[in-house]
């Protein structure tokens, strides 16, 4: 003990001479190195099945490597091309070779797809000339383009050089309505067909009102069942629950019945005299629709945190306030309402992420003025086959999310918030 | 020894299993009456004579699954019946197997089946099997007069009333400049100009506040039957369908109409390929293709099927051949859906549309 003690470095030594720092941090060490065990198999499922997938698809967004791969002899000479002098004859004799080749191998649908959303109208200019392009000889300029004037265009070879880069910026561009063009410049695509901005800017007003309309709902719900004796509150909390346990697809189901011109609600509004019968509200297939449905599907998220907060604040600080002469109003507003913002925060955030991605109820019953950005998502995904697109809008929507989420923490605070 | 007896065993109960599954294939189409039709004149007389079993499933059109399944290399459909569009953007793009057209089985007056098919019903990758219309009908309990041209269905002061229409360019553009009373012949040469487009949208633009937008085939006949529409764009055999076997009390027009092919492709790599293409042989004989038209008033592709078109299969009255797209009557005033307009310009003209509908 005393040789330890009388270590040159003034260190604190354990019986076998080794400092007590090294020792101590070698058996956390393995503490460590055993929790972490623990938690490898969720940590391998959520990179592999969640993180990876997503990042590998984002990726699509800004890279597409389609006419690169595929256009092997036309793009690096393009690459060299500086997209404002006249096409040469050596960029039109690789291009009937890359031509050739595609038709062979059957791969002139996808470039042809590929350039067809640079530039309307290039599908049937590649798949058509592809066909004719084994007989061309040369001069190849001027058989091109008798096959088809269009290659003597310069617009067709700058949107060739645009899409010969796989790391592209045209994507992200587009799901933010603008173009990204050859000479590297970025300008708005044209009033009628702007629509993606349009729609993000709906989808958090959307949010924001069901988050709204949640809280104004819920909060007194939420209070109701915290203060009501046990036996009551239990059966009032299972009417809360129900709908909560039903599929997402019966309820918005559920709501197109009760919603629709010859529905529950607008007969009730004509017997009631509310409404005529050739004058029917219109509550489905609209912004309204939308949101009435979402409001309730998200309601018990809202309710459930703000509920388990209010459980868990003693009855008697109210009574205290009360006691000192606080009116009803002040002791609530003062003592009671602040103590429950943490469970309003957790239900907020929690309804709030959830309604931006909302997706089903929307495209049942959103018609054309109740959509969201995520069934544009979805249109791109299945219908106008472009991934890279609807992986571009799904980044910006991750961005708009994670840029709420820091605001959210600065002005709340992440650490205010409680879920029970 | 034992062992060995164990093995063979199992191997030939495996080898069985496979053929088993190998006799079964999954036919992919649009659901609805539609499918019944083929359920009923194709998959059960091929079942029946090759013992093999039919899957069928639904889907509302596109290429997307079909891309899906063969890019991740598992395809679980066999045939797909798609429309024209797509079955060339879908050869070009190599996710289907190409169709040799001389193995299909001859007309029975033995005109070999590449003259007997019409016009582009068949492609490198695809056997046409049905021409279906867009059409539009009305409830005629709703009105006294009866609508009878393509520029009624845009009148809502003389037809008063909701609505029905696809959410999707195609067909609408083209209807909506029929409806503004451009012959069928010139709409695809006005289509390709901006002062075209810009009228088409201009025309969708009197009635957008009337219109309720339908993406499934299956929609627009009960919007009708609900009331919740006066008039409906529709797809022919549907709106069929629901008066002939429903009894409903709707009235179509066939002014304006725009019609097209389905046809059936497979995908690439589909596990069961030889018994895809018996079945597609099969189905697309004469007698198969005239069968079907007693379920549904699609027309038949190939020229010898219209002479055996018989009456409508639960109501002898109904004489099919009357019923069909492709009658004198119903051409008059008939476009054909330019697929090669719609490659083109889809994309671009889609997009419009969609901004035109959030605005």
């Amino acid at each position: 003990m005393l040789a330890s003690q009388n270590n040159s470095n003034n260190e604190v030594l354990t019986n076998d001479g080794i400092p007590l720092k090294k020792k101590l941090s070698k058996s956390l060490f393995k503490s460590r190195l055993r929790a972490f065990g623990l938690v490898t198999p969720l940590l391998l499922l959520i990179s592999l099945g969640f993180v990876f997938p997503i990042l590998v698809f984002l990726t699509r967004g800004v890279y597409n490597d389609t006419f690169e791969k595929y256009m092997i002899n036309l793009t690096p000479i393009l690459a060299e091309w500086d997209g404002k002098t006249e096409p040469t004859e050596e960029m039109f004799e690789a291009l009937v070779l890359d031509l050739v080749a595609l038709k062979k191998s059957k791969n002139i649908g996808k470039v042809a797809s590929r350039m067809n959303r640079e530039l309307s109208g290039s599908r049937s200019l590649f798949t058509s000339s592809a066909r004719k392009a084994k007989n061309l000889e040369s001069p190849f300029k001027e058989s091109l383009i008798q096959v088809k004037k269009k290659w003597g265009n310069l617009d067709t070879w700058r949107a060739m050089k645009v899409t010969s880069n796989s790391l592209t910026p045209v994507f992200l561009a587009s799901a933010l309505d603008m173009k990204y063009t050859a000479d590297g410049t970025i300008v708005q695509k044209p009033e009628e067909r702007r629509i993606h901005i349009k729609l993000f800017v709906r989808t958090l007003e959307i949010s924001l009102i069901v988050v709204i309309a949640g809280l104004i709902l819920g909060y007194p719900v939420a209070f109701l069942l915290a203060s009501l004796p046990i036996r009551i509150s239990n059966l009032l909390l299972i009417l809360v629950l129900l709908p909560f346990w039903t599929s997402l697809l019966v309820r918005t189901t559920a709501w197109i019945a009760m919603l629709q011109g010859q529905g529950v609600l607008n007969d009730m509004f004509v017997v009631f005299g509310i409404a005529t019968d050739e004058d029917r509200f219109t509550l489905i297939y609209n912004k309204a629709g939308t949101l009435i449905s979402m409001t309730h599907i998200l309601l018990p998220f809202m309710i459930l945190p703000i509920y388990s907060v209010m459980k868990t604040i003693p009855p008697s600080y109210v009574r205290a306030a009360k006691s000192m002469g606080a009116t009803s109003w002040t002791a609530f507003w003062r003592i009671y309402f602040p103590q429950t913002i943490p469970g309003i925060g957790a239900g907020a955030i929690l309804v709030f992420i959830l309604a931006i991605s909302f997706y089903i109820t929307p495209a049942l019953i959103g018609g054309q003025d109740g959509t969201m950005i995520s069934n544009f998502i979805d249109y791109h995904m299945r219908k106008s086959l472009n991934w890279s697109l609807a992986a571009a809008m799904g980044g910006v929507l991750l961005v708009i999310v994670l840029f709420l989420y820091w605001i959210y923490d600065r002005v709340v605070g992440i650490d205010n918030m409680k879920l029970g | 020894m034992k062992f060995l007896n164990l093995i063979a065993v199992t191997v030939s109960a495996l080898m069985v299993a496979t053929v088993a599954t190998a006799g079964s294939i999954t036919v992919v189409s649009w659901g609805g009456a539609y499918t019944k039709s083929q359920v009923e004149a194709y998959h059960k007389p091929w079942a029946k004579k090759t013992g093999n079993t039919v899957v069928s499933e639904d889907y509302s059109g596109g290429l997307a699954e079909v891309k899906a399944q063969v890019e991740s290399g598992n395809v679980t459909w066999d045939v797909v019946d798609v429309e024209l569009s797509d079955a060339l953007q879908g050869c070009d793009e190599g996710i289907l197997e190409v169709i040799d057209p001389s193995t299909l089985p001859a007309a029975p007056d033995g005109t070999p089946a590449t003259d007997d098919f019409m016009d582009g019903a068949l492609q490198e990758c695809a056997v046409g099997n049905i021409v279906w219309s867009t059409i539009y009908a009305y409830d005629k309990t709703k009105f006294d007069t009866a609508p009878t041209t393509m520029a009624d269905f845009f009148d809502v002061e003389k037809f008063p009333g909701k609505r029905g229409m696809r959410k999707l360019g195609k067909a609408m553009l083209e209807m909506a400049l029929m409806g503004d009373g451009v012959p069928a012949s010139e709409v695809y040469d006005l289509l390709n100009t901006p002062a075209g487009v810009d009228r088409a949208f201009a025309k969708l633009d009197t009635i957008k506040d009337h219109v309720v937008w339908w993406e499934a085939g299956a929609q627009p006949p009960q919007l009708l039957a609900d009331g919740e529409v006066t008039m409906t764009i529709v797809w022919n055999g549907r709106i069929f369908n629901a008066i002939a076997a429903e009894g409903q009390p709707f009235g179509l027009v066939w002014d304006g109409q725009v019609y097209d092919l389905d046809l059936f492709v497979i995908p690439k790599g589909s596990k069961n390929r030889e018994a895809a293409l018996d079945f597609i042989r099969f189905s697309t004989d004469t007698k198969r293709l005239a069968d079907q038209a007693s379920w549904i008033n699609y027309g038949p592709v190939r020229n010898s099927s219209i002479p055996m078109i018989g009456t409508y299969h639960s109501d002898s009255s109904i004489n099919m051949v009357d019923h069909m797209p492709t009658t004198e009557a119903a051409l008059k005033n008939a476009l054909q859906n330019d697929f090669m307009f719609w490659a083109d310009n889809g994309e671009e003209l889609n997009e419009r549309f969609n901004a035109w509908l959030a605005k």
